[in-house]
């Protein structure tokens, strides 16, 4: 697997969240993913934003483009330092039947995409998502 | 000597059959370069064997900066009749498969030992994952690519690349008149390179395996959920097999395509081809049914056997006000009837005999 | 835009949290001023729908009833619907229909009653 290239966002302001999603739609769309899939990665992408910055105190994103033989990864890895999230196990619960989850969509990040992977301390948040698609 | 067994040490970590071939090549190589040969051959024997062991060299560098423009210079200077005892022997070779021409041994020869030269004279016989190591990848992954469409298999391939090891040891052995402690590294340091360069075809050998059978379980997905317009605002969709996660995926996609396309309103969700329904089972349809409502349609699940009804209730699964059918008949009367189409039989119409129904 | 008793928003691509915030402000008053009893919300442009968007028109479903208003949602892409209910969002109180004609029908009817009916397919409205 190659990491193509990367990309830092920083997500600072309410606004930064839409902008991310402009840009994340920008990547998705070269990268020639489903139609389907760029919307749940777009989507993904917002929810996890918006976690950064209501619960996050503000934080960043780092945007990688990956390379493999047959598909085309995108990957995402959100990273703030507010108080982190007590029961990882709990936030993740949210199902689309129940209403659980602590309002943070993670469980909804998490079956939006491919891969889903987070570390959670006192000392901030970090989760890390990649989807992939196929290519032609 | 003390520079071997020094090393000895983190091979024998990793790897003791490796470790013992490398004393017995240190013990050797003065003694007779035949048997050192042997010894070397077997050593690539185990290493094709575990093929997955990624970082079997990892802990050891013998390539210090000498080595590295020694092997470069060697290479160089010699590098016309390493190709033609390397191509004779790989000629001479019976068990090369037949989709391999001889022309092709030869390119692929050419191409490879001009590559690996111009690497090594970038000066990193360690690390193969650096830039300049990257062409020479490049070219091992197309031909491993080539080679197993050609139909060879990823051992022969890699002996591609491990049988250089032969034309180079004559090579170095006959030059090596001057210095011994000289020869050892400097076949030590080509060695490292050359396996974790055969390793390297036969992981992307590995991966091109890999990504066809996605591609062939992605076309299967595909082609095994139709949806099927049944009616004007009548879709059905028979599922067949497990519900999981991935066909779901396609089913909703499909289904909600399809809803927009023909305008409908009404999909039917056969469940008769399902064997065993689980909580998971029931998320997938419920999800469906979610997916289909948020459109502005809505769904009857059909196909439910008195088993599956059973399990259902035991399990605790909420069906909520999801409209439910035994057979697909029914479901369909219903989805008619919502949708204001009556069915009516005329006497006269019609030419196959009836009885009472 | 007015169609007889009912008001005709067309939500435009993404935007700002902010925009859809106001956009449920604007209507509650436009609801008032022009008093529609129904609301036709076109979102076939819309690309995204998250928790927050999912919120919103929530709200604006909730608001709408309280000055006694119905609302539907027509165009939905797949994509979005496959989204949302992964995301497992609830629209509960908010009506959907395919198309804009289907929304018509779909309100007519809902207003006609005045109150919540069960349609003939099951749905409650």
């Amino acid at each position: 697997m190659v990491v193509r290239s990367k990309e830092l966002r920083y997500i600072r302001t309410e606004d930064d969240i839409a902008i991310l999603r402009t840009s994340v739609k920008r990547i998705v769309a070269l990268l020639n993913f489903g139609p389907v899939s760029q919307t749940k990665v777009v989507t993904a992408a917002s929810e996890l934003a918006r976690n950064v910055f209501e619960h996050g105190k503000g934080g960043l994103v780092e945007i990688e483009l990956l390379d493999e033989t047959d598909k085309v990864g995108l990957r995402m890895i959100f990273v703030d330092e507010g108080d982190g999230i007590s029961d990882v196990t709990r936030a993740l619960e949210d199902g689309y039947s129940t209403t659980n989850g602590m309002g943070l969509g993670l469980g909804g990040a998490k079956r939006l995409m491919d891969e889903f992977h987070i570390e959670s301390n006192g000392g901030g948040t970090r989760v890390s998502v990649t989807k992939w698609d196929l290519k032609a | 000597m003390l520079l071997v067994c020094d090393k000895k040490g983190s091979v024998c970590d990793v790897f003791p059959l490796l470790a013992l071939t490398l004393y017995l090549m240190a013990k050797l190589v003065v003694k007779s370069p035949t048997q050192h040969l042997r010894t070397a051959c077997m050593s690539d024997l185990v290493l094709l064997c575990c093929y997955d062991a990624h970082y079997i060299y990892g802990s050891i560098s013998m390539a210090t900066e000498t080595t590295t423009s020694e092997v470069s210079h060697f290479i160089d200077e010699f590098d016309k009749e390493i190709l033609a005892e390397w191509t004779s022997q790989q000629l001479s070779d019976k068990s090369r498969s037949a989709g391999v021409s001889n022309a092709s041994v030869q390119n692929s020869s050419e191409e490879f030992l001009k590559l690996f030269r111009d690497s090594i004279r970038k000066g990193n016989l360690v690390d193969t994952d650096s830039l300049e190591w990257q062409p020479t990848l490049q070219m091992l992954s197309d031909l491993s690519v080539s080679r197993a469409t050609q139909g060879s298999s990823p051992t022969e391939t890699a002996n591609f690349i491990l049988s250089l090891k032969q034309a180079l040891f004559a090579k170095l052995v006959s030059n090596s008149g001057k210095s011994t402690a000289g020869l050892e590294s400097s076949a030590w340091a080509l060695w490292t390179i050359l396996d974790k360069l055969a390793l390297h075809t036969t992981e992307v050998f590995q991966k091109s395996r890999e990504a066809v059978i996605r591609r062939q379980q992605k076309d299967m997905l595909e082609m095994s959920t139709p949806v099927i317009k049944l009616w004007d605002g009548v879709l059905v969709v028979p599922l067949i097999g497990t519900l999981d996660s991935a066909r779901t995926q396609i089913v909703m996609e499909n289904l909600l395509q399809k809803l927009i396309d023909t305008g409908s309103q009404i999909a039917i969700l056969d469940i008769t081809g399902v064997p065993t329904v689980d909580t998971q089972t029931a998320q997938h349809l419920l999800k469906t049914v979610s997916a289909t409502r948020l459109m502005g349609a809505d769904c009857i699940i059909s196909g439910i056997r008195p088993q599956i009804a059973q399990t259902i209730v035991h399990l605790g699964i909420d069906i909520q006000d999801i409209k439910t059918r035994a057979t697909m008949a029914d479901a369909v009367k219903e989805a008619l009837r919502v949708s204001g189409w009556v069915v009516n039989r005329h006497a006269a119409e019609g030419n196959l005999a009836r009885g009472t129904v | 835009m007015k169609i007889g008793q009912t008001l005709l928003v067309t939500i435009q691509v993404d935007f700002h949290d902010r925009v859809a915030l106001a956009l449920q402000e604007d209507l509650s008053s436009k609801i008032v001023d022009s008093g529609a009893k129904g609301v036709l919300i076109d979102i076939s442009a819309l690309e995204m729908v998250d928790s927050f968007m999912g919120r919103v028109l929530g709200n604006i479903a909730k608001t709408s009833r309280l000055l006694d208003c119905h609302t539907v949602l027509v165009g939905m892409q797949p994509a979005i619907a496959i989204t949302i209910t992964e995301l497992g969002i609830s629209l509960k109180g908010i009506h959907t229909a395919l198309t804009a004609e289907h929304g018509l029908v779909i309100l007519k009817k809902m207003i006609r009653t005045g109150e919540l009916e069960v349609l003939s397919d099951g749905r409650q409205v």
